[in-house]
């Protein structure tokens, strides 16, 4: 298991490289790469701040891998999340997972996508031409969050 | 006792604090009356921490509901709801 949290851009195909290689028995890795979009709710956005809770943000993203690991038979994890000033285009988050096979390690990526968006303690806030704001916490994310707790869909 | 708080994001700029020691009363400290302890400073220390706002607390880097206990030495930060990813 991998967590960076870090100011600075990452290279995703190299990190996906290393994963891929590092056992001879990883059959699928599966990813997820998150984008700072230029339009948020109807403005343009010109810049996006990523503020975290140094110490909280790391056992935090190491407890929603622990429990990817015990759900789904995946081998190895990988999570980058940037935080500080960011522009679109730049990338903001890695999520990686690799297994055997794509299934388990297509599922172990979405919940922990899922999971980070609405347990991990990082804020944004966006400059648009009216001025800065906050972010809200979206409703769908703790729905998206919410479907991984039922067994039906496991 | 003796413990520090975090208030971070929104929190922290409309407070204009993100940290502090604080020494409380020994005697059964939750997280819900460290807020109304805070929240008696004024206006935007109420406004923000038992007003409309959505806020979560954690202890010692977890989170907790408003019913927890906290103890002596904890680390204990207020924050709104998490919007990474």
């Amino acid at each position: 298991m991998t967590v960076r949290v870090q100011t600075q851009d990452f290279d995703a195909g190299l990190e996906l490289t290393q994963l891929r290689l590092a056992r001879k028995d990883v059959g699928a890795v599966v990813s997820f790469i998150g984008q700072v979009r230029d339009v948020n709710e109807g403005d343009t956005v010109s810049q996006l701040s990523l503020e975290h809770y140094p110490g909280m943000t790391e056992k935090a993203l190491a407890a929603i891998v622990a429990q990817a690991q015990s759900r789904w038979d995946i081998f190895d994890t990988l999570i980058i999340h940037r935080v500080g000033t960011l522009q679109p285009l730049d990338q903001i988050v890695l999520v990686a997972v690799s297994g055997a096979h794509r299934g388990e390690a297509f599922k172990a990526c979405e919940f922990i996508m899922d999971a980070l968006k609405t347990e991990a303690p990082f804020w944004k806030k966006e400059v648009t031409a009216s001025g800065e704001r906050w972010l809200e916490a979206k409703e769908s994310d703790d729905v998206a969050r919410e479907r991984w707790i039922k067994p039906a869909h496991q | 006792m003796k413990i520090k708080v975090f208030y971070f994001a929104r929190l922290k700029e409309k407070l204009n604090y993100s940290t502090e020691d604080l020494e409380m009363p020994d005697e059964t400290l939750t997280v819900l009356k460290l807020k109304a302890f805070l929240a008696k400073r004024g206006d935007v220390w109420g406004q923000m921490l038992m007003g409309k706002l959505k806020i979560r607390a954690a202890i010692n880097h977890e989170l907790v509901a408003d019913s927890a206990a906290i103890a002596d030495g904890d680390e204990v930060a207020f924050f709104p709801p998490v919007t990474g990813g």
